[in-house]
């Protein structure tokens, strides 16, 4: 599996989703910089990391989503290349409307940083068939801007059609329906607050974002 | 030419730092406040002859997340 990971001015979890990726793939991914036009040949999946790209000006996500290689990262997604956006990623990823809804200030207002029980909603995705459906799992958050919200018609249309991939199973951050993690309408391109590429090996103290990235694997090289 | 972007957010959309300055002015005493939301006034010094529909562009396109945040635009002829 061939893998591009997108860094911006400001991300800083650009080399743990590196690492992460190298570990289970045992390749190591393309670091492409957010003013590249494009995505190297043959890239079978791309992540966006963490961070604060452009220190979140404006609102988190939004200047980075306008950046030039965001615009070859949505003819990808379009053309069904897997797309994972992790934390600011997902903020990116809302920004850019390849997924809907937004990312909020959180309900508190506080900076959540802390390990948090998710369920996994739907063990039926790309990115999700390595756990079973309702399996709760710990994945550590630090964010300021992971309230998630859309209005009650798309937040219905997201849990009809599966697109909640992970769920909070405690109070986090305000978020609809708890909702840590969704899916676009293809399947393909994930977004989620919580950093599975921060717990894949135990000296982490958790192995349970791991099997993320092992289930994206062998639904890729399948 | 210069215009104002008013961004707020839509109605209905949790504003939390809305609610925070909220309980703070409650917090000094002030009496009587009702309700607080936060928003955001972007100004901007444009080319003469920038057209309406080009400011609205912008918003649409970047200084505004329609989907959570509605804006208004107050052009300043001859500012």
């Amino acid at each position: 599996m061939k893998s591009a990971v997108i860094v911006f001015p400001g991300s800083n979890c650009d080399r743990d989703l590196a690492v992460a990726l190298e570990q289970v793939t045992g390749r190591k991914p393309e670091m492409v910089w957010h003013k590249d036009a494009d995505l190297p040949e043959g890239i079978d999946f791309i992540g966006i990391p963490g961070g604060f790209s452009y220190g979140d000006y404006l609102r988190s996500g939004a200047m980075a989503a306008r950046s030039p290689i965001m615009r070859a990262v949505k003819d990808a997604a379009d053309r069904g290349v897997p797309t994972i956006g992790i934390c600011n990623g997902f903020q990116v990823l809302t920004e850019t409307g390849l997924l809907p809804g937004a990312l909020m200030r959180n309900a508190g207002l506080s900076f959540v940083c802390r390990p948090v029980s998710l369920k996994v909603e739907n063990s039926q995705s790309l990115f999700t068939s390595g756990y079973e459906t309702g399996q709760t799992i710990t994945v550590p958050v630090a964010h300021h801007d992971g309230n998630y919200q859309a209005d009650e018609a798309t937040l219905d249309r997201l849990e009809a059609e599966g697109r909640v991939a992970f769920r909070y199973l405690e109070e986090v951050n305000g978020s609809a329906r708890r909702i840590a993690g969704i899916l676009n309408d293809t399947g393909n391109v994930l977004g989620l607050m919580p950093h599975p590429e921060r717990v894949i090996e135990a000296a982490h103290g958790g192995t349970d974002g791991r099997r993320l990235f092992e289930g994206l694997l062998e639904t890729v090289a399948a | 030419m210069k215009a104002r972007v008013f961004v707020t957010l839509k109605p209905g959309v949790l504003d939390p730092q809305g609610k925070a300055i909220h309980h703070a002015l409650e917090g000094l005493g002030f009496a009587g406040v009702n309700d607080v939301r936060a928003g955001k006034l972007i100004e901007l010094d444009l080319a003469d002859g920038t057209s309406d529909s080009d400011i609205e562009d912008m918003c649409r396109k970047l200084l505004a997340n329609t989907v959570i945040e509605n804006f208004r635009i107050e052009r300043l002829e001859h500012a």
